[in-house]
């Protein structure tokens, strides 16, 4: 619990309390992007427009069809990946990495 | 080498391993116990993770139902990886900087209450058991199969083995177990399939194959090919959707939010050292679980093509076109003495028929080739895994390694679960809220004999199960998708959620699927007690109950913040813990909070 208290502690207290928000802020609209992106691959390509999709082919798949038994996990995996990636270079742009 | 001695050697090796790794790996204190001491590779957790998570079901079930549903199974593949995504994003990473053993345990003290953790544990064992018991019915069945023993006694073996290696090297022990199934399902699991793409496509990698022409000279793709296929025979086409949009959106969110609240699942996070490292071991995780969820397609597709053509062996319709009973193949033989292939010759022709007899539309055509009704009457989803080596006619160490890799697949995850239970009875409820004061030593002995009695349970419903153990699945993720993820997500992102608003939620979250999926399915399955026929004309909306998950989560969600907005703000201290929590500094102290 100590290390958080600095977040509360009077002396350099609000700065660090914007830095947190920022850092905060930071983080949501990263998850909110890569959020956006899971809802189009998945929910999008592979639901809601795979019948528009399954009219283009790239090989012996249906687009729509590949999305959502193939495609859609792909993107999950690159997505978790990057989005710790990208965490990690705020955590330390925020100085708020562990070490 | 006969193929029973193969597996004999296969099965008794990889339990051996097993048990030499638990007994290198005993757990000492109440940290090894419950989270290996927070000292797990990210790497080696995420390979842990997709043991823990890939069952019995996902290794043996999940490609039949594929073979069977075409498209519309895409909503298991998408549902059961997309919620790894909330789970990287949205809690690991912050339940981890807590730092605490327990799922109930974040939930008592983020919400300081002990009304909220007592939720937390009545939802955490409900979902653990329910799956628990699929488990060891699984263990059985692949023992009963594989061994020739009877079904009894294969429960009580592979409770045997869960109960050595889960009791005595408690997490630690299960990690290091785990990663070892990890590496025996998946080349159990990888290598038929890749023999079947090579064989029907000529293409080794399944991922591939399934999208590529068949190897015959024909020219045409798999998929194609499947897909007309299919309408010859009344059937709908393959890569079509069968389904409402509606409910595979309902169904696919349902799967995604539920995967996300499995307490067995969360718990893995907490044994990484550091707050990165849970962010990456979720993505490491998933890798390893992808490489088995997009094979899965192709085996499915690749299973239901070979076992058409088994039967079809000619143009549909044509007078030689269905292959006559008497020269089945050896492994339809096989499969018929366990019961789980059935054929009956309902027009007296000798040959076999196998078409979509429920389609009014099909009917004169079938009537014209001389069909009276389909004559598979019986094709058990599940044997298509098991099966598919023999259909292929790979060698005798392939069927062996099928049956080591699914009973890795049911042991991992069995472990996992009775961990989750056994942690939520000695840590949350005993030292949580019963008896404070209670040594290390003691809260140790106290976990292992919740576990042991959740190992005879899970046993005793294995072996006499309530009938309906496919329908407790769909409880299992409505429910932790309607109770246990939204109270986590909010403890972390809305800071002004107090006590009040949680226990409401949760509640109202967790009674309104729970009363939805009895209401159509029965009070506690019991058959008779329906209120409404399960058909779509009587759901609300048109919901299947399956689906409702998600409309629990959304109702979790706006009680809470409901009742929050109209009630006192949570305590100072609590909303430094939020903000202490979001930032990833200071988690090797988190232990002794």
């Amino acid at each position: 619990m100590q290390k958080a208290d600095i977040v509360c502690t009077t002396i350099g207290g609000i700065l660090m309390t914007t830095k947190a928000q920022d850092y905060w802020k930071a983080n949501l609209r990263l998850v909110l992007g890569c959020m956006i992106i899971w809802f189009i691959v998945s929910f999008g390509c592979g639901i809601l427009f795979v019948d528009e999709l399954n009219q283009i082919r790239v090989g012996g798949y249906k687009l729509g069809f590949w999305f959502a038994q193939q495609g859609s996990i792909y993107t999950f995996l690159v997505l978790i990946f990057f989005y710790g990636w990208r965490m990690n270079l705020l955590d330390r742009k925020f100085d708020v990495h562990e070490d | 080498m006969e193929l029973q001695t193969l597996i004999y050697l296969f099965v008794g090796g990889t339990f051996a391993l097993y048990i030499g790794i638990a007994v290198w790996a005993r757990a000492g204190s109440t940290g090894e116990f419950y989270v290996a001491g927070k000292g797990i590779n990210p790497v080696a957790n995420g390979m842990a993770t997709a043991a823990d998570w890939m069952s019995a079901a996902s290794f043996i079930s999940m490609a039949g139902l594929i073979a069977f549903k075409g498209y519309d199974a895409s909503v298991y593949l998408m549902g059961w990886t997309g919620g790894y995504v909330l789970l990287a994003m949205l809690l690991a990473p912050y339940l981890r900087k807590y730092g605490k053993f327990t799922v109930p345990g974040f939930i008592g003290d983020r919400y300081y209450s002990n009304t909220a953790r007592l939720v937390a544990v009545i939802c955490l064992i409900v979902v653990s058991i329910t799956y628990v018991i699929g488990q060891m019915k699984g263990v059985g069945v692949a023992f009963g199969r594989f061994l020739e023993i009877d079904f009894e006694h294969g429960v009580m073996f592979g409770m045997g083995i869960v109960f050595i290696y889960a009791v005595l090297g408690g997490m630690k022990g299960i990690t290091y177990t785990q990663i070892a199934q990890y590496c025996v399902l998946i080349f159990a699991y990888t290598v038929p399939a890749i023999f079947i793409s090579l064989h029907l496509t000529g293409n080794p990698l399944p991922q591939l194959g399934l999208g590529s022409t068949l190897a015959d000279g024909g020219g045409l793709h798999l998929l194609d090919k499947l897909d007309s296929t299919l309408i010859d025979l009344g059937f709908a086409e393959y890569t079509a959707r069968k389904g409402t949009t509606f409910n595979m959106v309902l169904l696919t969110m349902s799967l995604m939010i539920g995967t996300a609240g499995l307490p067995h699942v969360i718990v893995r996070f907490f044994t990484v050292p550091k707050v990165r490292d849970a962010r990456r071991s979720a993505g490491w995780a998933l890798l390893f679980i992808a490489i088995l969820y997009t094979s899965a397609p192709a085996v499915g597709a690749m299973a239901i093509y070979n076992f058409i053509k088994t039967v079809q062996v000619e143009e549909v319709g044509s007078p030689d076109g269905n292959l006559v009973y008497e020269e089945r193949p050896q492994w339809f033989k096989t499969w018929e003495k366990t019961g789980l292939l059935k054929f009956e010759d309902k027009n007296g022709d000798g040959r076999i028929q196998y078409y979509n007899d429920q389609n009014a539309e099909y009917e004169s055509q079938a009537a014209e080739y001389g069909w009276q009704g389909n004559e598979m009457v019986k094709v058990d989803r599940d044997i298509m895994v098991l099966a598919n080596p023999e259909i292929s006619k790979l060698p005798n160490w392939v069927i062996a390694l099928v049956a080591a890799g699914g009973l890795a697949a049911a042991l991992s995850t069995a472990a996992g679960l009775l961990l989750a239970i056994a942690s939520a009875i000695s840590h949350d409820l005993v030292k949580g809220m019963l008896r404070p004061n209670i040594s290390e030593k003691s809260e140790l002995m106290v976990g292992r004999l919740a576990m042991t009695g959740a190992i005879l349970l899970a046993g005793y419903f294995g072996m006499n199960p309530p009938g309906f153990a496919a329908q407790v699945v769909a409880l299992a993720f409505g429910l932790a998708a309607s109770s246990i993820f939204p109270a986590l997500m909010m403890g972390i992102f809305l800071k002004g959620i107090n006590n009040k608003g949680a226990i409401a939620g949760m509640l109202t979250g967790l009674l309104s699927t729970l009363i939805y999926i009895f209401w159509f399915k029965g009070w506690f399955f019991i058959p008779g007690t329906e209120m409404l026929p399960n058909t779509a004309e009587y759901w609300l909306w048109g919901i299947q109950p399956e689906s409702f998950g998600a409309i629990g989560a959304l109702i979790n969600f706006a009680v809470a913040i409901f009742v929050s907005a109209i009630t006192d703000d949570p305590p100072e201290h609590i909303q430094h813990l939020v903000e202490h929590i979001r930032v990833p500094r200071g988690s090797g102290t988190g232990m002794d909070h």
